[in-house]
C-alpha cells in the first residue's frame, strides 16, 4: 500500500514542502528539498520524529530567577510531555555556566538538559 | 566627561559595534545600558534559531549572545548598566542618569545608536470592550515568561501570526497553558512556515486566517473574546462572530525601531522603516551619529544585525580618527516592488570589497527578477523563487562596479516579472 505524505522542512527559514512516498512503513522517495538536510528531515520526520526542547528553570540565588535551558540534542516528539513534566519541581542553585549540564540524561533519553545562560551568584 | 566613542544600548548590536569600534583603533569606548544585563531582547528569547549564519549553528539567543559578552570581557570598554541615556544633542552630547552617578554628560567624539526597537502599542488596534488586565503584548509575555517565570494566563488566545505570536504559542503550551487559537486578519501568516510547524502542528494548536478579535469581555480581568472571520476588505461578517472563553489574549502586534533619542539628536528619519536615513558607512543625517540594527530596521535575522553593527563600529573609529563625515555621492533609488533599502546613500571611496543593500519586498512575488542598475543601466538580475516582504533581502555589488563607473549618480533596484537587457 502506498501512503504519500506532504511535510514541511523546519531546518532552515526556506520551509520546503517536502512530498514522501512511503510503502510498507519505508521511504521510497523523498521530493520538494532544496538541499540535503531536507531529504534527511524527511526521512526522519515520517518514521521517527524528534525535536529539540528549550524551556527555563528556576535558579535560587542568582541574579535573574530563571536560567534559560535547552536538550543537547533532539528527542522523540512523543517525549516532549513526559520530559516537561520531569522538568517541573527542579530548583537549581546559582552559580550557574552556560553550556553546563543542569540534568543528565533525562526521562532515560541519552540527551542532557544544559544551560543557556550564565546566572552569578547574588550577593545579598 | 569626554568618550570617543559612545554606544547606546548593549544588544547585539551595542555589542559587536562596540568591540568593533576597538578593535579598529579607539580605545575609549562606552556601552549605556538601561537594563542590568546586556544582550538586549536575546536574553528572552531562549528558543534556538540564531548564528546559523556566523557560527554555522543554531543557538539560542542568551547563547548568541554569551559569545560576544565573551569577546567583550577581554576588552577595557567602559559599561554603564541601569543607565538611560535620555538625549542626544546634534553636538553628540550624550545625557544619561542613574541611580549612583545621578545625571552623566558625556561629550562623545562619535556616537553609535543601537536602541533597539519596541512592540507597536496597543492604541495602533481598536478592538471595543474595557481594559481589563489580561491583555498583553508578546514581547511583554516572552519576557514574563522567560525572565521573571511569571505566567500571564491559564486560557490563551494569540491575535497576529507573527513569529513572536507563533513562538509563545509553543512557549506558554510547555509550560502548562492552554492555547486555545491564533487568529490572525490576513488570508496568510505573517511567521515563518518552520515556525507554524513546530510552533502549532506540533501542538494542535489551530491557526485561524481571516479572523480577528471583535470584542474583548470582562471587567477586571479578561473573561473572554468574540472573534469573527474577515472579508477581503478585512472588515468583520458578523453573522461569523463566536464567543471564546479566555483569561489572557496575547497580541502580536509587530515591531517599531525606536528612535525618540535619534530625533531629539536631529537625525533625518525615513518614514517607511521607522529608522534613520544612513550613507553606507551606518553613518545618519548628523554628521558622527551612526546607526545600526533594529533602531536603523527590524531585522529577522541577528547575524545580519551583528554583520552591520560591526560596519559602524569600524566607520566610527574611522570618524573619531579624521574627524571627517562622509560625503557621499550615490543616491539608492527604490522602484517597483521595493519598499526601502538600507544603506540609501553611497560614497563609493569607503566601499571595502562589496556594497551590501538590504531591503524589503512591498508584497509577495514568486519567480520574480531582482534588478540592479547603475545610472539605469541594468547590472544585475537574479531570478527569486520568492520574495515576501516578511523576509528581509540583499544584493551585493562588488567594489569593481564602482571603479569601473566614476561618474555614478544613482543606483536603481526593482523587482519584475521579467526583463530584458
Ligand atoms: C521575539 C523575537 C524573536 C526573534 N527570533 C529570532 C531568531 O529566531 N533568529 C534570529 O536570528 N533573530 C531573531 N530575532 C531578531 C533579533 O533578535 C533582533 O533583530 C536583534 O536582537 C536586534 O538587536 P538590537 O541590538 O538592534 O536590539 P535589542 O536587542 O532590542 O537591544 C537594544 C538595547 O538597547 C537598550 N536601550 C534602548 N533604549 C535605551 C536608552 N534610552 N538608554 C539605554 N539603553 C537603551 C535596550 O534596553 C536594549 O538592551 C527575534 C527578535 C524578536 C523580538
Ligand atoms: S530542504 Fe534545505 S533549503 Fe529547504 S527548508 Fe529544508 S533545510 Fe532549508
Amino acid at each position: 500500500m502506498k501512503d504519500i505524505r506532504e511535510i514541511t522542512c523546519i531546518n532552515c527559514p526556506l520551509g520546503c514542502t517536502l512530498t514522501v512516498e512511503l510503502e510498507a512503513n519505508e521511504v521510497i522517495k523523498v521530493t520538494g528539498f532544496q538541499c540535503p538536510r531536507g531529504e534527511k528531515y524527511a526521512r526522519k520526520e515520517v518514521l521517527d520524529p524528534r525535536r529539540s526542547i528549550t524551556t527555563i528553570l528556576p535558579v535560587r540565588g542568582g541574579d535573574l530567577p530563571m536560567v534559560s535551558v535547552k536538550t543537547d540534542g533532539d528527542i522523540p516528539k512523543t517525549k516532549i510531555k513526559e520530559l516537561i513534566l520531569a522538568l517541573k519541581g527542579i530548583v537549581l542553585e546559582a552559580p550557574i555556566q552556560e553550556g553546563q549540564v543542569v540534568v543528565a540524561d533525562v526521562c532515560q533519553t541519552g540527551v542532557n538538559i544544559i544551560a543557556t545562560k550564565t546566572i552569578q551568584k547574588q550577593t545579598p | 566627561m569626554r568618550k570617543d566613542i559612545v554606544v547606546i544600548g548593549g544588544g547585539p548590536a551595542g555589542l559587536a559595534a562596540a568591540i568593533s569600534a576597538y578593535e579598529s583603533g579607539s580605545t575609549d569606548v562606552m556601552i549605556i545600558e538601561r537594563e542590568q544585563r546586556l544582550g538586549g531582547i536575546l536574553n528572552q528569547c531562549i528558543h534556538n534559531g540564531f548564528g546559523l549564519h556566523t557560527f554555522k549553528q543554531e543557538l539560542t539567543g542568551p547563547e548568541y549572545s554569551e559569545r560576544y559578552l565573551k569577546r567583550l570581557s577581554e576588552l577595557p570598554i567602559d559599561i554603564k548598566l541601569d543607565t538611560m541615556v535620555i538625549d542626544v544633542t546634534p553636538q553628540k552630547k550624550v545625557i544619561a542618569i542613574n541611580s549612583s552617578d545621578g545625571i552623566l554628560e558625556i561629550e562623545a567624539g562619535a556616537v553609535i545608536l543601537a536602541m533597539g526597537c519596541r512592540e507597536r502599542p496597543r492604541g495602533a488596534l481598536n478592538i471595543p470592550g474595557f481594559r481589563p488586565s489580561g491583555i498583553f503584548s508578546a514581547g511583554t509575555a516572552q519576557k514574563f515568561v522567560n525572565i521573571d517565570g511569571y505566567m500571564p494566563g491559564k486560557e490563551i488566545v494569540i491575535l497576529g501570526s507573527g513569529d513572536i505570536g507563533l513562538i509563545m504559542a509553543r512557549r506558554l503550551t510547555l509550560e502548562g497553558a492552554h492555547v486555545k487559537m491564533v487568529l490572525e486578519l490576513l488570508p496568510y501568516s505573517g511567521g515563518l512556515k518552520r515556525n507554524i510547524v513546530q510552533c502549532l502542528n506540533d501542538f494542535a494548536i489551530p491557526l485561524k486566517l481571516s479572523h480577528t478579535v471583535t470584542r474583548i469581555h470582562g471587567k477586571d480581568r479578561v473573561t473572554g473574546v468574540t472573534i469573527a472571520q474577515v472579508d477581503s476588505e478585512l472588515k468583520p461578517i458578523r453573522k461569523t462572530e463566536q464567543y471564546v472563553a479566555c483569561d489572557t489574549l496575547l497580541l502580536s502586534v509587530g515591531l517599531i525601531p525606536e528612535n525618540e533619542l535619534s530625533r531629539k539628536a536631529g537625525v533625518a528619519i525615513n518614514l517607511k522603516t521607522q529608522g534613520p536615513f544612513v550613507s553606507n558607512t551606518l553613518e545618519t543625517s548628523v554628521p558622527g551619529i551612526f546607526a545600526c540594527g533594529n533602531v536603523l530596521h527590524v531585522h529577522d535575522l541577528v547575524d545580519y544585525v551583528s554583520e552591520e553593527a560591526e560596519m559602524a563600529g569600524k566607520y566610527a573609529a574611522d570618524y573619531v580618527k579624521s574627524n571627517e563625515s562622509s560625503a557621499t555621492t550615490v543616491k539608492i533609488e527604490t522602484q517597483q516592488g521595493v519598499r526601502y533599502s538600507v544603506p540609501s546613500t553611497v560614497n563609493p571611496d569607503l566601499i571595502d570589497k562589496f556594497l551590501v543593500i538590504r531591503f524589503r519586498v512591498t508584497e509577495v512575488f514568486e519567480n520574480h527578477i531582482v534588478t540592479v542598475a547603475f545610472d539605469d543601466q541594468v547590472l544585475q538580475q537574479r531570478q527569486k523563487r520568492i520574495l515576501t516582504p516578511g523576509e528581509m533581502e540583499q544584493v551585493l555589488l562588488p567594489k569593481a562596479w564602482f571603479l569601473k563607473h566614476p561618474d555614478l549618480k544613482s543606483i536603481q533596484i526593482r523587482i519584475a516579472k521579467e526583463e530584458s537587457q
